[in-house]
């Protein structure tokens, strides 16, 4: 039994905190999170370069990472700093690529960027409801229909995109130039896109990508659970700080007991959410990941809420403000629940697995 | 016990949805109904159309140019604006100012303030919480010193909702620093154009402008502003604050929202299916639908009490605790039904074929997060249950 990171995580944990400390400084976080293109090559250069990207490929692919605890530990930095850059099309995808035997080598070097065009306006999580559809044409394959809020869309060089062929869910890679793409800013900051295909040209990269789909998808909750995990534990400290420091009726507002329980009760969900975290990465790639990534979002999706709306309801007006940062850690938590399945979604499959 | 609306109250009911249908603004239905930021104009021209109608104050006596309806009727009224999707009234001038000049003013500013209200002569805005003074607002330290026939005001008022179109303000200042903090008050009513008054944005967590600072160097205002005597200020801030909670419980606004959550259910697709079949998201429904069955029986119990001892009692806080988490819950789940399709932020999908939402719901991520306010102002929920603490279960 052991619950430390390796060494080698622990550095990349290192490292990545103290890089997005300096350039990713709130200010600038939320200049990049809310001006497009909602992305910022230098940080996204800035990543890349310390081996973030790397971190989500095998050794097979060239990556030095590709196990569960590699994808938490880059993406609770990421919360922690409130990141905005697009990582997770990669961290996805490069299990995509490897599955279909692609070659990762330029998603890992952040030299092409990838977002994911699975969901649809009205299958929003589950891979089932997909319509967009393949045709064979001459050599190759078009793609139509619709793809919506593809996360990272709007900064994305390719899309890897899910659609019927032959009554199988297919993959391919779609260059985003010759798609439809329309960018837009989200309300958690960072950016996304509709993505409308109407005999757009796909490269072929699975016949049937069932299993590599969920099993990204497990990989994405993974990710996005950890970096839950780093924004619940940043607003919680802010909380407590707050308590520690705001003055009303001649005390500070955290020697009433009525908050100091409130805001226990909050760390108990957060160490929660931290080992179901752990629990989900553990399985990542084995039989029952989907199940593990299942109980991480549903568990994530009731402890972000409470997190979030009892820091704001504890800090009172000011985290109503744009200008404090805790309210933008609030948004972020909130939103990561409508992202690859929510709170009731992946209870429904908790009940069914 | 008849939980029936007498026929009197019918007959007012059948009036009142008759006005709202004949003279309700289209574009003031759609942007209320799209969660849409009112400008000033389209609520000037709002209240403009009550007024014609002689229901703009609907909690004053008619000896002031009210309506003198009695609790249910404005009951009633709220539950029908709420239906027909009109606005809010704006409550400064007439759910707050205006019963306090009506208890405590001179004649003199009840005859110039009174019809300036309900003209739109004037806009107030409201000069109560400070930086420093919040839920503890009898800490204020906003300062006014007497010089003369006048009183200079030195100091800042915070989360002024719609300063920004307001021209006048009532404030709280702290007229004597030396006695114990609740005796030391003054209420003033202080023009917004006098020199050294500055009104700067505070942007809000979902990107909107509703709230300002104040800022007051060195301004100078006519002791005859004054209302009621010196010092006396915390006696008709505690009146004001019990006017602020009546409606507090926003039935009407939940009755609303339950139905577009029902109807964005039945017209979003998840799982092949239509929302509404999702046991589990059914489920959310019925327990809010639940909670506000018993919201509307409470409230009018509470309106009924009011009405036979004349005022609401301290019992009100439970309809403001139990009616801002049963509206946060709606807005909760009209976010929640749109999953991914509630992320664009407000305003960045222009092109109608690509919007992710239909256009009246576009706005509910952003409506979610505004409304975490409501269990925050007007005396936080935490403030609530300190009064209940003290006056229902007296420990």
């Amino acid at each position: 039994m052991n619950f430390d990171l390796t060494e080698d995580r622990q550095m990349l944990s290192d490292s990545l905190n103290r890089f997005l400390a300096d350039k990713c400084p709130f200010e600038h976080r939320t200049k990049v999170a809310y001006e497009a293109p909602y992305h910022d090559p230098a940080l996204w250069a800035g990543l890349s370069e310390l081996g973030a990207l790397y971190a989500f490929g095998t050794e097979e692919q060239g990556g030095f990472g590709g196990s569960g605890f590699d994808i938490t530990v880059v993406f609770e930095a990421m919360g922690r700093a409130l990141c905005p850059e697009p990582l997770l099309g990669a961290a996805m995808g490069a299990r995509l690529l490897a599955a279909a035997g692609a070659d990762a080598d330029d998603l890992m070097s952040g030299a092409v960027t990838y977002a994911l065009a699975v969901g649809e306006l009205d299958a929003p999580y589950d891979l089932d409801g997909i319509a967009c559809a393949a045709t064979k044409a001459g050599e190759g394959y078009t793609l139509t229909g619709r793809k919506s809020a593809v996360y990272g869309g709007q900064a994305a060089d390719r899309l890897l995109v899910a659609a019927r062929l032959d009554g199988k869910l297919a993959l391919f890679e779609v260059t985003a130039a010759e798609a439809s793409v329309t960018g837009y800013g989200m309300i958690d900051g960072g950016g996304a896109a509709e993505v409308v295909l109407d005999a757009t040209p796909g490269k072929l990269l699975l016949a049937d990508a069932r299993a590599a789909l969920e099993d990204a998808q497990a990989a994405g909750i993974v990710a996005l659970c950890a970096e839950a995990v780093g924004l619940m534990d940043v607003l919680h400290k802010m909380t407590v700080e707050y308590l520690g420091q705001r003055k009303q009726f001649g005390r500070t507002i955290g020697s009433f007991q009525a908050l100091q329980h409130r805001a226990v009760d909050m760390l108990t969900e957060i160490e929660q959410a931290r080992s179901i975290t752990i629990k989900a990465a553990a399985e990542l790639g084995g039989p029952d990941a989907g199940r593990y990534a299942s109980m991480a979002k549903n568990l994530i999706g009731r402890a972000g809420r409470l997190v979030a709306e009892e820091a704001i309801q504890m800090h009172g007006g000011i985290a109503m403000t744009w200008e404090y940062p805790g309210a933008h850690y609030a948004k972020r938590i909130v939103m990561i629940d409508a992202q690859l399945g929510d709170t009731d979604y992946h209870l429904s499959r908790v009940m069914a697995a | 016990m008849d939980l029936s609306y007498s026929p009197e109250d019918i007959a007012f009911r059948d009036e009142v949805r008759a006005f709202f249908a004949e003279k309700m603004p289209e574009d003031i239905r759609t942007a209320v109904r799209n969660g849409s930021e009112l400008g000033k104009e389209m609520l000037e021209r709002y209240h403009a159309i009550l007024n014609a109608q002689g229901w703009l104050a609907a909690t004053w006596p008619v000896e002031f140019g009210g309506t003198g309806w009695s609790p249910v009727q404005r009951h009633i009224f709220e539950e029908e604006a709420c239906r027909a999707y009109a606005p809010r009234p704006l409550s400064f001038g007439l759910a707050m100012l205006g019963p306090v000049l009506q208890k405590f003013g001179s004649k003199e500013q009840q005859d110039y303030y009174l019809p300036r209200i309900l003209n739109g002569d004037d806009w107030w805005c409201q000069g109560y919480s400070e930086p420093g003074a919040g839920s503890d607002l009898a800490s204020l330290k906003t300062r006014a010193v007497r010089d003369g026939d006048e009183y200079v005001v030195n100091g800042q008022k915070t989360w002024t909702t719609l300063g920004q179109h307001a021209n006048r303000i009532f404030c709280l200042v702290r007229t004597d620093p030396d006695v114990k903090q609740q005796q030391g008050i003054s209420f003033l009513l202080i023009d917004i154009d006098t020199p050294g008054i500055e009104v700067r944005p505070i942007r809000l967590i979902e990107g909107g402008h509703e709230v300002n600072e104040v800022f007051f160097t060195d301004v100078r205002v006519p002791v005859t502003n004054l209302v009621g005597e010196e010092n006396q200020g915390w006696t008709i801030a505690k009146y004001l604050l019990t006017h602020e909670r009546t409606n507090i419980a926003g039935v009407g606004f939940s009755m609303q929202a339950l139905e577009e959550v029902k109807a964005l259910a039945r017209r979003t697709t998840r799982n092949g299916r239509p929302l509404i079949e999702d046991p589990l998201f059914a489920a959310r429904v019925a327990q809010v639908e639940i909670d506000l069955e018993a919201m509307k029986i409470t409230n009018l119990r509470m309106l009924y009490t009011a009405q036979k001892q004349g005022s609401p009692g301290p019992e009100t806080s439970i309809l403001k605790i139990k009616g801002t988490v049963i509206m946060q819950e709606l807005r909760d789940l009209a976010r929640r039904a749109l999953g991914p399709s509630s992320a664009p932020f407000p305003g960045h999908i222009t092109d109608g074929n690509l919007m992710l939402a239909p256009v009246e719901a576009a706005n509910n991520a952003a409506r979610y997060f505004n409304g975490r306010k409501t269990s925050i102002y007007g005396g936080s929920n935490e403030i609530q249950r300190n009064i209940l603490t003290k006056t229902m279960l007296e420990l």
